[in-house]
């Protein structure tokens, strides 16, 4: 097809992304200001950084939100995928119709309804709320945002590979542990990384659900970010967005990496 | 590969047998009754939950409500809960218009910055479509990325640009396109700004897989019979477009509805959205019922907009198939 990139659309892509990148920019060059002002330039210093290590409300946060992440993505990931599995090979079963509303209502729901209800459950139930119950929360909505990305992949996934196996004798449960779960890895490990990425942002639904000693860092930054911008926030949100960049990247590349991995394989088959 | 699958079986029969093989096993079961059962107990049940203490009345003690419909009365008790039931909340939401008037301004404000957004949004994602082929994967790539840092920190990082003293300020101020430092902060702009900001990414991508699989010889055909640009613009490129249009507006109207992280740190004490409202009911004056109640009302203006975003979606997958 004859792409022409005018200069219109090269002019809107730049301006598009410059109004992505430049708060994300300005905030990361100002987390590295002497001044204690946030917004004038006082010379570089990485002063912020070393008081932000020995702010021990901080560290204590990042701790436990790193522990609520990892957890919650993994079973996230477990039921996610689970989810997706379901809505794409059973398309007839009792409560279809309901189950598919339950795994996409969650994605638009604002927070704070999700956050108050699931608090009004764990009170119902008597759960104290504490790690737990964030953990639980967590769980419940990333493993929908899971459910979808896995989903696409199940959708253009070549079903023809399943039916050779299982012709060739293999039970369902082998195949789906030989054939079909290698192929659709990189979806559920791109599940994965959103669903520890959204617990990992999340104010309004952990706000809800916690309780006494399980104060997560955007919980830990919001409080703080009410009182004023200081340099030292402008450090923290540094540190968590490099965490995340550097992970998105490690991700992409062995993405890329194992694509070029299998196209090797393929070729080296049809050679064979 | 495929000769052996064929002489063992015709493959339309092995394609129907697999869902039916696998659901009629214990396993193919718990793959449906594991998630299913999560998000009944999770997702379903807590709604219920809401709307029972919505009815329920305000009391000084932890939880600070009283229960009504107790099911540990068994049944006779729970036909007599009834007669407890009470719509006072609900009363009280007509009654006091500052609760009518963050329903209003809530959809107001989320309506006009859907627009916003879609106007900032359409441009990026047309520019993306009709790059080459070999870009397109790193701007994809590049709309995604803010998505994954947090939502929070992007908020925030406007606060230091648009206070009075903040950085558009001295930009404006020492280019002389200003005298006095404009007032942003702590205004409705600001909110619009924040959610078009941070909702950008949610409208482009739906918005760019519909723009990339247009066939755009349609439009040269269009300018050779004499269409000027902007009428095949909207003869042909704009419905073309449509269903990611309405995708990426219903992803961001549903949750702007309810958005509170922008109002709080963006709007300032002045403004007023309902996210805001219920979380002030909740946390700061102890009300459950009264912001249980504001949820349940919530739900209800928001029933529309989900019902048409799921069969989106689901229509979406139809045709992925």
């Amino acid at each position: 097809m004859n792409t022409t990139w005018s200069r219109f659309n090269i002019s809107s892509i730049v301006l598009g992304f410059a109004f992505l990148y430049l708060p994300i920019v300005l905030l990361i060059v100002f987390s590295f200001n002497e001044s204690k002002l946030v917004t004038v330039w006082g010379g570089f210093s990485t002063k912020w950084y070393v008081s932000l290590f020995h702010n021990q409300g901080l560290m204590d946060a990042t701790w436990v939100t790193a522990r609520v992440g990892v957890i919650s993505a993994t079973v996230a990931t477990v039921l996610g995928t689970l989810a997706a599995i379901t809505l794409t090979r059973y398309t007839r079963f009792k409560g279809r119709v309901l189950f598919s509303g339950m795994v996409f209502a969650p994605l638009v729901m604002p927070e704070v309804i999700t956050g108050l209800s699931l608090l009004l459950l764990f009170v119902a139930v008597g759960l104290d709320r504490g790690f737990f119950t964030v953990t639980l929360a967590h769980i419940t909505f990333t493993m929908c945002f899971v459910a979808v990305v896995v989903q696409s992949r199940l959708v253009s996934f070549d079903r023809s590979l399943e039916e050779a196996a299982m012709d060739l004798g293999a039970p369902p449960v082998k195949t789906f542990f030989q054939i079909t779960l290698p192929v659709i890895m990189p979806a559920i490990i791109s599940g994965w990384m959103l669903a520890f990425t959204l617990s990992l942002d999340d104010l309004v639904i952990a706000s809800f659900t916690s309780g006494p000693g399980a104060t997560t860092l955007p919980m830990k930054i919001y409080s703080q970010v009410r009182l004023g911008v200081t340099p030292e926030i402008n450090a923290a949100c540094t540190i968590l967005i490099a965490v995340v960049a550097v992970g998105v990247i490690i991700a992409s590349i062995a993405n890329k990496r194992r694509e070029v991995q299998r196209q090797r394989d393929e070729q080296a088959a049809q050679r064979g | 590969m495929t000769n052996i699958a064929a002489a063992a079986s015709p493959s339309a029969e092995t394609a129907a047998a697999l869902p039916t093989r696998l659901a009629k096993g214990f396993v193919g079961r718990l793959v449906i009754i594991i998630p299913y059962l999560w998000l009944l107990f999770f997702f379903l049940v807590p709604f219920i939950i809401v709307f029972k203490i919505s009815l329920s009345q305000t009391a000084i003690s932890m939880p600070p409500y009283t229960p009504v419909l107790d099911f540990s009365e068994g049944v006779s008790g729970f036909f007599a809960g009834f007669s407890a039931l009470n719509f006072d909340n609900y009363t009280w939401l007509t009654q006091d218009a500052l609760y009518f008037n963050a329903y209003v301004t809530s959809l107001i404000i989320a309506a006009i910055s859907t627009l916003l957004t879609l106007i900032v949004g359409y441009p990026i994602a047309y520019g993306m479509a009709r790059a080459p082929a070999t870009v397109r994967p790193t701007l994809l790539m590049l709309v995604i990325l803010p998505f994954w840092t947090s939502f929070l920190i992007r908020v925030y990082a406007w606060i230091g640009i648009l206070k009075p003293e903040g950085l558009l300020n001295q930009v404006l101020l020492s280019l002389h396109l200003i005298s006095q430092p404009l007032v942003i902060l702590n205004t409705y702009t600001a909110i619009f700004i924040g959610i078009v900001y941070s909702y950008l990414p949610f409208m482009v991508l739906p918005l760019y897989s519909s723009l990339e699989k247009m066939d755009y010889s349609l439009i040269e055909a269009a300018q050779d019979l004499g269409c000027p640009p902007i009428g095949a613009f909207w003869k042909i490129t704009f419905p073309l477009s449509l269903p990611g249009v309405i995708a990426g507006c219903l992803l961001v109207f549903i949750p702007a509805v309810g958005e509170f992280v922008i109002p709080d740190l963006l709007g300032g004490s002045q403004t007023l959205m309902i996210g805001k409202t219920l979380w002030n009911e909740f946390f700061a004056n102890r009300d459950w019922p009264v912001s249980s109640a504001v949820a349940v009302i919530l739900l209800l203006v928001l029933t529309v907009p989900i019902m048409f975003f799921q069969q989106a979606q689901a229509r979406a997958q139809e045709q992925g198939k």
